[in-house]
C-alpha cells in the first residue's frame, strides 16, 4: 500500500495566542485507495487539520509540523507551488456546494475552469473531458449548460465532486459534504464517493461528525477530542471494540436506527478525570 | 411507548392544503403553484411524540406553521381540544396559544439579540399577564433551573452561550407558559451529537413531568425513533404513511418509507 500523505506533529495556533493549540500534535498516514475518517465535535480540528493540507488555513492562524506529499514538504512551498498541487493532486470538496460554486457562470464551465488551469485543455477536447466527467458523477452531459441554481443539492455536490477529480486527484479531503443533504441523496452520494475511490485509486480523507456515515464509508478512523487524535483504528475496531473513554462516550451520543440503546450524553467532568487515569 | 390507544386526541388537522405560488423560468416571470400540503391530516394524543418524517419540500415545516396559525391555509382546518383555531376570535386565540409553544431549530435566529434571557423566557408571562412581576421572576429562575441554566444567567444575553445552551432556552421560552402541546420544528438538527442526546433526554423528561404532547418536525430517522411514539412519513406535501413508530421501522408499508429507512447512514454496516 502505498503512503500518500503524513501529516507529523502538526499544531494548530491563533497568532495572536500561541498557546492555545487548536490542533495539537496530530500525526497521520494516508494510503491509496484507503478512506480515512476523521470523526469529531465541533471544535475538535478536524476541519483545521484538513485544510491545514489546503495550505487554506486563516492568516490568523499558524501551523508547525510537516506535512509530506509525495516526498514535498507542503509547509515549505510558496503560493504558486501549493497551487499546482491544489485541484491537480489533492481535489477538495466542502459542506455546501451552493457557496463553492460561482452562480453566474454555468457548472460545464467551472469544471473546465480548473482542467484548462492545471491541464492545459482547450476546444474540443475540454468539452469532451467535462462530459466524460459529468457521466462519472451521475449528470446529464446537456446539464453543462445549467447554472448552479438550476441544479438541486444532490446535484450541486456532483458537480463539485466532478471538479474535485476533474485532474484525476491522488488525495481527495471531503469535508462534511454530505451534512448539508437529505438522507436519500446522501446515500447515493456516499457511494459514489467511495466508487471513485476505489476506481481512481485515491486516498480519501473524509471529515464528518457523523458515526452513521464513518460505517458506511470509512476504512480506518481517527477520532478527535479538543484538538488531540485520542484513538486511530480500523473501522470495526473503533465501531466495535472502541478503546479510550471519549470514543466510548461518543458513540453512547448516537442513537442507533432500531432503537435498542439508551442514550447517554458525555459526561465531560468524568472524562477528564478518566484521561488523567488512561 | 407506553401510550393507551384510547388517550384523548389533543391536536388534530383534518385535510390540510396549502398551496404556493412559486416563481418559475429563468427571470422569474412565470408562477408555478407548488402544493405545500396536499389534504394533510394528523393526530396528536395527549402525552405523546408524533413525529413528522420527511425530506426538504416534504411540507413538514409548513405543517407544524400551519398547526400553529403562523401560516394561512387553503381549506381544511386544525382543532386544540376540540376547538377550530380558525374560528376563534383574536382574545380566544391568543388564550390558546399559550397551550401551544413551539421550539425552533436554530436558536441564536430565534432569539432576539438585544433581549437578556430572563426578559426573552419571561416574555410569554408578561404578555399572557400571569402573576405578579415577582411571581414572574420566580417562575423564570425556576425554568432555567429546570432546563439545565443557572439563575445568574437571566442577566445575560443570547450570544454568550453555546448552541445547546440555547436550544435549552428556546426550551424554557416556550415551556415557562406550561403549555399543553408543543411543536418541535428540528431542535436537535444543529446541535453536535453529545448536545444532541443531552436535548433529547431534556424533552424526554419534561414531557413526563409537565405531560406535554410533542409533534416532533425531523429529517433524521434515528432520533425519530428515540423520542416518537407515532410517526407520518411525508412526501411532496402528502403523507405516504402513518402508524406507530415500532411498526413502520420493523415493517415499512410504503416503497418511499423503505427508501428512506434504508438511507440510514450506518444501517447497513451495523
Amino acid at each position: 500500500m502505498s503512503k500518500i500523505l503524513s501529516i507529523n506533529h502538526l499544531n494548530i495556533t491563533p497568532k495572536n495566542a500561541p498557546n492555545r493549540l487548536l490542533v495539537n500534535d496530530v500525526s497521520l498516514n494516508l494510503s491509496a485507495g484507503k478512506t480515512t475518517c476523521i470523526v469529531g465535535e465541533s471544535g475538535s480540528g478536524k476541519s483545521l487539520t484538513a485544510l491545514s493540507i489546503m495550505g487554506l488555513l486563516s492568516s490568523q492562524l499558524h501551523a508547525s509540523g510537516s506535512i509530506l506529499f509525495q516526498g514535498n514538504e507542503l509547509t515549505l512551498l510558496d503560493n504558486k507551488a501549493l497551487q499546482r498541487i491544489r485541484g491537480a493532486k489533492i481535489g477538495m470538496i466542502f459542506q455546501e456546494p451552493m457557496t463553492s460554486l460561482n452562480p453566474v457562470l454555468t457548472v460545464g464551465y467551472q469544471i473546465g475552469e480548473t482542467l484548462t488551469a492545471h491541464l492545459g485543455l482547450k476546444g474540443a477536447g475540454l468539452k469532451l473531458r467535462i462530459e466524460s466527467l459529468l457521466l462519472q458523477v451521475g449528470i446529464p452531459i446537456e446539464r453543462a449548460n445549467s447554472y448552479p441554481d438550476e441544479l438541486s443539492g444532490g446535484q450541486r455536490q456532483r458537480v463539485m465532486i466532478a471538479m474535485s477529480i476533474a485532474c484525476e486527484p491522488l488525495l481527495l479531503i471531503a469535508d462534511e459534504p454530505t451534512t448539508a443533504l437529505d438522507v436519500t441523496v446522501q446515500a447515493q452520494i456516499l457511494k459514489l464517493l467511495d466508487e471513485l475511490k476505489t476506481r481512481m485509486n485515491m486516498a480519501m480523507l473524509f471529515i464528518t461528525h457523523d458515526f452513521g456515515v464513518v460505517a458506511d464509508i470509512a476504512d480506518d478512523v481517527i477520532v478527535m477530542f479538543r484538538g488531540e487524535i485520542v484513538e486511530t483504528g480500523t473501522k470495526q475496531q473503533i465501531l466495535s471494540n472502541p478503546k479510550h473513554p471519549y470514543t466510548r462516550a461518543l458513540l453512547a451520543c448516537v442513537p442507533d436506527a432500531e432503537g435498542k440503546k439508551q442514550l447517554k450524553p458525555i459526561d465531560y467532568a468524568w472524562l477528564a478525570d478518566a484521561k488523567a487515569v488512561a | 411507548m407506553s401510550q393507551e390507544n384510547s388517550k384523548e386526541v389533543i391536536l388534530q388537522a383534518n385535510n390540510l392544503v396549502k398551496t404556493y405560488s412559486q416563481r418559475s423560468g429563468r427571470f422569474g416571470f412565470g408562477s408555478t403553484q407548488v402544493k405545500a400540503l396536499d389534504n394533510v391530516s394528523i393526530a396528536l394524543k395527549a402525552g405523546s411524540t408524533l413525529a413528522v418524517v420527511g425530506e426538504s419540500g416534504s411540507g413538514k415545516s409548513t405543517l407544524a406553521r400551519c398547526l400553529l396559525q403562523l401560516h394561512p391555509f387553503d381549506s381544511g382546518e386544525v382543532l386544540f381540544q376540540g376547538q377550530n383555531l380558525a374560528k376563534l376570535d383574536a382574545k380566544s386565540l391568543r388564550a390558546a396559544r399559550k397551550h401551544l409553544q413551539m421550539v425552533f431549530q436554530d436558536p441564536l435566529a430565534s432569539l432576539n439579540p438585544r433581549m437578556k434571557i430572563g426578559e426573552i423566557v419571561g416574555e410569554g408571562l408578561l404578555i399572557h399577564g400571569l402573576g405578579s412581576v415577582i411571581e414572574q421572576k420566580n417562575k423564570v429562575h425556576q425554568m432555567l433551573e429546570r432546563v439545565g441554566l443557572e439563575v445568574t444567567d437571566a442577566q445575560k444575553y443570547p450570544h454568550q452561550f453555546s448552541g445547546g445552551q440555547r436550544q435549552r432556552i428556546g426550551i424554557a421560552r416556550a415551556l415557562v407558559l406550561e403549555p399543553k402541546v408543543v411543536v418541535c420544528d428540528e431542535p436537535v438538527s444543529a446541535l453536535d451529537v453529545s448536545v444532541q442526546a443531552q436535548i433529547l433526554l431534556l424533552l424526554k423528561a419534561l414531557q413526563k413531568e409537565m405531560n406535554l404532547s410533542y409533534i416532533f418536525i425531523s429529517h433524521d430517522l434515528r432520533v425519530v425513533r428515540h423520542i416518537a411514539d407515532e410517526m407520518v412519513v411525508m412526501n411532496q406535501g402528502k403523507i405516504v404513511e402513518q402508524g406507530a413508530v415500532t411498526d413502520i421501522y420493523s415493517a415499512p408499508q410504503q416503497l418511499y418509507t423503505q427508501q428512506l429507512l434504508n438511507a440510514i447512514p450506518g444501517r447497513k454496516a451495523a
